[in-house]
């Protein structure tokens, strides 16, 4: 009995700090450590996917096919697709989560941490199944990132089947992350955190894991269907057999227009934390922001025809279709308005988290605007397909989303390495991507309403001069990437000590922890009188 | 830090105008009119909806720039401690919606107009290939000598690959145009042989996918003639960069003598069919085919790009049975890239290009196939 009581107090010992090497990392169940695994795997598919696109811009530089041939175009375009949105924003945000989530609501740990170990690991085998497909005979999937069939049944290389299993690999790491952040935020919330005084990044991803595990089964459905139509001489999609390939369309669709919010309502949930901290004044309109996200959410369910616009759908559908995403505008300026309100009239401080938080605002609204203009149906017959769509995304996909995510990095290092980094790089590194993301995507507004279509390797020679100049901004953005691996590189290694605060103005739980956060934080819940409204 | 920012903005812009100083290339910012009645209404709809955007822009940023430049800590600025208000919560959930109301009526009344495609005077049927399209015209008259061709790319692959100057409809130019009158609703009825591709003219304002098994609508009444173009704007394989459209627009009677004129055509090549064909017409004629057609996959040296396109010299499909040579020219390869032609080219054209292969790059059979052969190959049932 008594020996028993000391092996366990030794076990107890044993698992304050993490394990030494290798397995530490293999075999973690701690959230921070695989919140980090996260990062670092999305900034490693961050700088991969931005090659890809780097080798776009390189070709689209000049008129004529300079450096690769149409068909590797088209494997770079999908691949940048795919690796940009399964592999860098979808990861990254499940990094914050398991970092921040439980220090945010008072947690020992996520709710479910070897799923949470699993849920990692199986990631970078999808990505190295994915890749690999470059270097096979025939060729990587070139049918782009929303795999339309027949173009990706009938008429795919042969290495489709190995993009189909590594989809089914992301999807399943994406529900595992999805339920265990469920039952965290449900479950193991500190008493006294209740669901209205949760910080905002909480409830976003509380709604948007949610919608993971709504749209995810029908993504892995529509992949199998293909994999029967490819191998199994079924027909879902192929007409001669009786099958649709609207049908396809519709099923993307329904999993693709929820994913494009699965990747922002999280990025809602940082720029809400981090403009109240430098604005020094709570953030305006909690409960309308929670309010907003949920109807964002629901509306994400019933707008996805309006990628289909041209598809030849009935009027009546169209009309549906139309109103339901303008509708969308609402709640989403909704967001806008009330970021603005808590900047009005507080004492704002300009660091490296606010530029890019500021930045953020300023530069999404901008892709809410087009998204608006896009929902106009008549008017989207001309912008669909083109260059203008390809700016509309990438506007609220890059200084968006991707914005959001090095405001966090800059907001949260101090917390995770102990150290401050350094503001002036951090500043270098806002300022390049800012001018370099504006060159690169602004004038591809341009270049869509002057009629250039998107995907294409080579183009009419009216549309020289954006595309030069949008390809400048490329490599100017791109290479800026490489100062935020420096800062974060130089912030591990040490600098200035960081106080538990770290900022003025941060309100909230994990800022009751020492930075570092400790390797276990919160193994008895946090004092109530701690937990204040947002 | 600002001052760092400028200075690269500075240089950026400099650097543009220089360069743009010896440019030729067009700085085209915005959609065209288009001529058609719809177009017109598309890009005023256009239009409205961007300047409400820009007028929202300016509020929000106004509001927001006015804060940042005076409500920063550095001037002293005091936060204030308010943090919600119903009523303006309210205010700007309502004006927002009232705004898209407006914008949502003229939306639904272009877009019904835009789906009326009844009482047309002229119906062309568009067939979406990897990578041209077919225009068939559907004449009122069953017994009517049907006139349809292929428009594929004319621009050259040297232009392409830069080895010469790049012309001034560089990948915009087609080798058989589409041919409409103006004044008149045309009805185009659209599929495609293969995968999506869509039919897109900016100046029409016209944008249809076109879907193997479905037939989509869509109609025109142009009213200035004249020569338009655009591109296939749905991803469909390797060549989709390279299957543009142009359509000239005939006053009606010019169109009258146009379509006549195809018609007496497509009986001469019916009569040609039945002609002899020489080897050297044949070999002559192949290589034109060979450059618009077969150029992208198997290459100028007919070498292909194994295993994907392989390669013809000494292939054993353009060496071995004659009968083989003309089923894979006639039905192509399913499930590859290789082309069904024998809709896309007359009998004449089909003779030309099998005899091309079998005797070119190398391959030396010495044989040669007869239009009116392939002809019989295709009509009875192959
Ligand atoms: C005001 C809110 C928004 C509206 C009304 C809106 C509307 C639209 C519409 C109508 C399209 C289809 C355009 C076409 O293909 O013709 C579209 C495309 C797209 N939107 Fe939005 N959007 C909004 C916000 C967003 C947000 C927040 C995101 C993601 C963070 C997003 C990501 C995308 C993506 C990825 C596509 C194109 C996907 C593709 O075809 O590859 N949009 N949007
Ligand atoms: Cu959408």
């Amino acid at each position: 009995m008594s020996s028993a009581a000391i092996d366990h107090a030794h076990d107890h010992d044993h698992h304050h700090g993490p394990a030494k090497g290798i397995t530490r990392w293999l075999f973690t169940t701690n959230h921070k450590d695989i919140g980090t695994l996260y990062l670092w795997f999305s900034f490693a598919m961050f700088l991969l996917g931005g090659t890809f696109a780097l080798v776009i811009r390189a070709e689209l530089f000049q008129p004529g096919l300079q450096f690769v041939d149409p068909n590797f175009f088209n494997q770079m375009t999908t691949m940048h697709g795919l690796v940009m949105v399964f592999g860098a924003v979808m990861p990254a945000f499940v990094g914050l989560a398991n970092w921040m989530i439980p220090l945010m609501i008072g947690a020992p740990d996520m709710a479910l941490p070897r799923m949470n170990n699993w849920s990692f690991w199986i990631l970078p085998f999808a990505f190295l199944l994915m890749v690999s497909t470059l270097f096979m005979e025939g060729g990587g999937p070139n049918f782009g990132w929303t795999f339309y069939a027949p173009l990706s049944t009938t008429y795919a290389p042969d290495s489709v089947t190995y993009f189909i299993f590594a989809v089914h690999i992301m999807g399943a790491s994406s529900i595992m992350g999805a339920i265990n952040v469920i039952a965290t935020i449900l479950n193991m919330r500190a008493p006294g955190m209740t669901l209205m005084k949760m910080p905002l990044f909480v409830w976003t991803w509380l709604i948007t894991a949610y919608l993971l595990i709504a749209v995810m089964p029908v993504l892995a459905g529509v992949v199998t269907m293909m994999l029967f139509d490819i191998h199994f001489g079924t027909s879902f999609f192929n007409a001669a057999g009786g099958g649709d390939p609207v049908l396809f369309q519709h099923l993307f669709w329904f999993f693709g227009h929820p994913e494009v919010y699965i990747m922002i309502l999280p990025a809602f949930g940082i720029v809400s934390a981090i403009i109240p901290t430098f604005a020094r004044k709570r953030l305006f309109g909690y409960d309308s922001m929670v309010y907003a996200t949920a109807s964002i959410a629901f509306l994400s369910f019933i707008v996805w025809a309006h990628h289909m616009f041209t598809v030849g759908m009935p009027l009546a559908g169209q009309l549906f279709f139309m109103y339901a995403t303008m509708l969308i505008a609402v709640p989403t300026g909704v967001k806008v308005f009330n970021w603005v309100a808590t900047m009005f009239r507080g004492a704002m401080t300009f660091e490296t988290p606010m530029l890019f938080a500021i930045a953020f605002v300023v530069l999404f609204t901008i892709g809410g605007f087009t998204g608006v203009m896009l929902a106009i149906t008549p008017a989207d017959f001309q912008y669909h397909d083109t260059y203008f769509v390809v700016a509309h995304f990438h506007y609220v996909l890059v200084p968006g989303a991707v914005f959001s995510l090095m405001a966090a990095a800059y907001y949260w290092l101090p917390k995770w390495t102990g150290y401050m980094y350094d503001e002036t790089l951090g500043k270098l590194h806002f300022w390049m991507s800012f001018v370099g993301v504006n060159l690169l995507f602004f004038p591809q507004h341009f270049l869509g309403l002057a009629g250039m279509p998107r995907r294409i390797p080579d183009y009419a020679l009216q549309f020289a001069n954006f595309n030069w100049i949008s390809s400048v901004g490329a490599f100017l953005f791109g290479f800026s990437q490489l100062i935020l691996l420096l800062v974060v590189i130089k912030c591990i290694r040490g600098g200035k000590k960081a106080t538990a605060q770290v900022w003025e103005g941060a309100q909230g739980l994990e800022w009751t922890v020492p930075s570092p956060a400790p390797y276990h934080t919160f193994e008895t819940p946090p004092d109530p009188s701690l937990i204040k409204a947002q | 830090m600002l001052s760092k920012a400028k200075l690269w903005l500075s240089l950026a812009f400099g650097a543009l105008l220089m360069w743009s100083a010896g440019a030729h290339a067009a700085w085209e910012l915005n959609m065209p009119r288009g001529v058609t009645q719809i177009s017109r209404e598309t890009y005023d709809l256009h239009m409205t909806i961007f300047w409400w955007m820009i007028a929202i822009g300016v509020v929000v940023f106004g509001v927001l720039f006015w804060s940042i430049i005076n409500h920063r800590k550095s001037k002293g600025a005091q936060p204030a401690t308010f943090h919600e208000s119903t009523k303006v919560e309210i205010v700007w959930t309502l004006v927002p919606f009232l705004i898209l109301i407006a914008m949502a009526i003229p939306a639904t009344r272009v877009l019904t107009a835009a789906y009326d495609a009844s009482e047309s005077e002229l119906d062309v049927q568009i067939i979406g290939y990897q990578w041209r399209w077919e225009y068939r015209y559907m004449d009122d008259d069953p017994n009517a000598e049907e006139v349809s061709f292929f428009s594929s790319l004319a621009t050259s692959r040297e232009e392409i690959s830069n080895s010469i100057d790049k012309g001034e409809n560089y990948l915009l130019e087609v080798d058989n145009p589409l041919v409409i009158p103006s004044d008149t609703k045309v009805r185009f009825l659209m599929t495609a042989a293969d995968v999506l591709h869509a039919w897109w003219v900016p100046e029409f304002a016209i944008k249809k996918d076109t879907i193997p098994g479905f037939i989509n609508e869509s109609w025109v009444i142009v009213e200035e003639p004249g020569i338009y173009r655009g591109q296939c704007a749905e991803l469909c394989g390797m060549d989709h960069g390279f299957m543009p459209i142009e359509v000239h627009v005939l006053e009606p009677a010019d169109f009258e003598a146009w379509y006549a004129e195809q018609q007496q055509q497509a009986l001469q090549v019916a009569e040609l069919t039945n002609a002899a064909l020489s080897m050297d017409d044949a070999m002559a004629q192949g290589a034109e085919i060979y450059t618009r057609n077969c150029v992208a996959c198997h290459q100028g040296n007919g070498q292909g790009m194994p295993p994907a396109f392989p390669a013809i010299t000494g292939s054993a499909k353009a060496t071995g049975d004659i009968g083989i040579t003309m089923d894979t020219l006639v039905n192509g390869v399913p499930g590859t890239a290789m082309a069904a032609y024998g809709r896309q080219l007359n009998p004449i054209e089909l003779a030309s290009i099998i005899t091309y292969v079998r005797n070119a790059f190398g391959n030396q059979t010495g044989d040669m196939v007869q239009p009116a052969e392939v002809n019989e190959f295709i009509v009875g049932g192959q």
